[in-house]
């Protein structure tokens, strides 16, 4: 998939300079590349290793521990009859994780999660379909990465996007969420007519 | 807000020290496996920042956002974002290097760049996630998986620009 993708890029890229005449760009773009791409790992390296070292701390303190019992209830209401306990503590413990934004816990515990899924309905139902969601729509506290390359950027306050990042990605999940419900209980609507 | 992420560095620390944790050994095993993480991301990085590079630099990207210009302009979203909105579901060190494209490109504390951060950081490589999980129990996804996940990313799309106006002027 990437493959593909990235020679399409090469190729386009390419035949537009030969056009537009940009070959002389296009060719100090191939020596600055690696050398743009080192400076991003060392910006990347400094602000993950700091915040992983912090949630590191955290979790173990029992800050992880802690933040799942929190939201261990309110989770409950987005999933349809859950009774398995298990399945709600996988789900708790990856969207905590997910929170703080370690996503090397992260994805172990959904795999979890998602096996215990699969085991209820073949992963097939609006649960699992919640579950991704909570997944994808990337829910998190701290925007680690983002505002480390804004900082090394020059940015003033490279923390100044927290709030309209939270307050976008929860958007992103309630509409997510209420596309969920409609396409499920018509689902579960038409299955309900079969049965009768 | 700068004052808050010093404030929970503090209350970590803190709640650390009443329960007895090693800070400085925790600490240090934390940045050690990040830095790890970072370090294996840098071969990725240097590929797809030449790539990445090289399409902006010939003015593909321009043609690009040039052709989406109707749509990018009715939703009042910067045309400098269009290449991220396209890379972000499929790839996240791709998407890292359209960031790093279009923060070079504009000035950090510009309406585009927020816009592009604020993109970022609500979204996830969903295309990726979807594969990694449903991989992992060898199941097929329904195709609602993929709806509802995309029209959440899309979603993210549209209301960055608003929250960045909002909360940023």
């Amino acid at each position: 998939m990437l493959n593909i993708f990235i020679t399409i890029l090469v190729l386009m890229s390419i035949v537009l300079s030969i056009i537009a005449g940009t070959s002389q760009s296009l060719s100090t773009a191939i020596l600055e590349g690696a050398n743009e791409a080192i400076s991003l790992g060392l910006s990347l390296a400094a602000s993950m290793a700091l915040w992983g070292g912090i949630i590191n701390v955290a979790e173990r303190a029992g800050i992880v521990s802690f933040l799942t019992k929190l939201i261990k209830k309110p989770l409950r209401l987005l999933f349809d009859n859950i009774n398995d306990e298990q399945v709600l503590s996988f789900i708790s413990l990856n969207v905590s994780a997910n929170l703080l934004g370690i996503g090397n816990a992260a994805t172990p515990l959904g795999i979890k999660a998602m096996k215990e899924l699969n085991k209820i309905d073949g992963c097939s139902g609006k649960n699992t379909a919640m579950f991704i969601l909570l997944n994808t729509a990337s829910i998190q506290l701290i925007p680690i990465t983002v505002s480390g390359m804004r900082l090394s950027h020059g940015a003033q306050q490279p923390w100044d996007c927290t709030i309209p990042t939270i307050i976008t990605s929860l958007a992103a999940f309630i509409t997510g969420s209420i596309i969920i419900n409609a396409i499920y209980s018509k689902i579960e609507h038409k299955i309900r007519r079969k049965v009768r | 807000m700068n004052l808050l992420m010093a404030f929970i560095v503090a209350v970590v620390f803190v709640v650390a020290l009443i329960k007895k944790v090693d800070i400085f050994d925790a600490f240090c095993d934390g940045a050690k496996e990040n830095l790890k993480t970072a370090a294996s991301l840098c071969p990725t990085l240097i590929l797809l920042v030449t790539v990445i590079k090289m399409f902006t630099e010939s003015g593909a990207s321009d043609v690009l956002s040039e052709f989406l210009k109707p749509v990018t302009s009715f939703l009042g979203f910067p045309e400098e974002c269009t290449s991220l909105m396209l890379v972000r579901p499929i790839s996240g060190s791709g998407s890292l290097a359209v960031l790093d494209e279009i923060l070079s490109s504009s000035p950090a504390d510009s309406f585009a760049a927020r816009v592009a951060c604020v993109m970022m950081g609500a979204t996830e490589t969903t295309l990726y996630t979807i594969a990694v999980y449903f991989a992992a129990v060898k199941a097929k996804p329904q195709i609602g998986v993929f709806i509802s996940s995309f029209s959440a990313d899309i979603a993210g799309f549209i209301i960055a620009p608003l929250t960045v106006r909002l909360f940023l002027g």
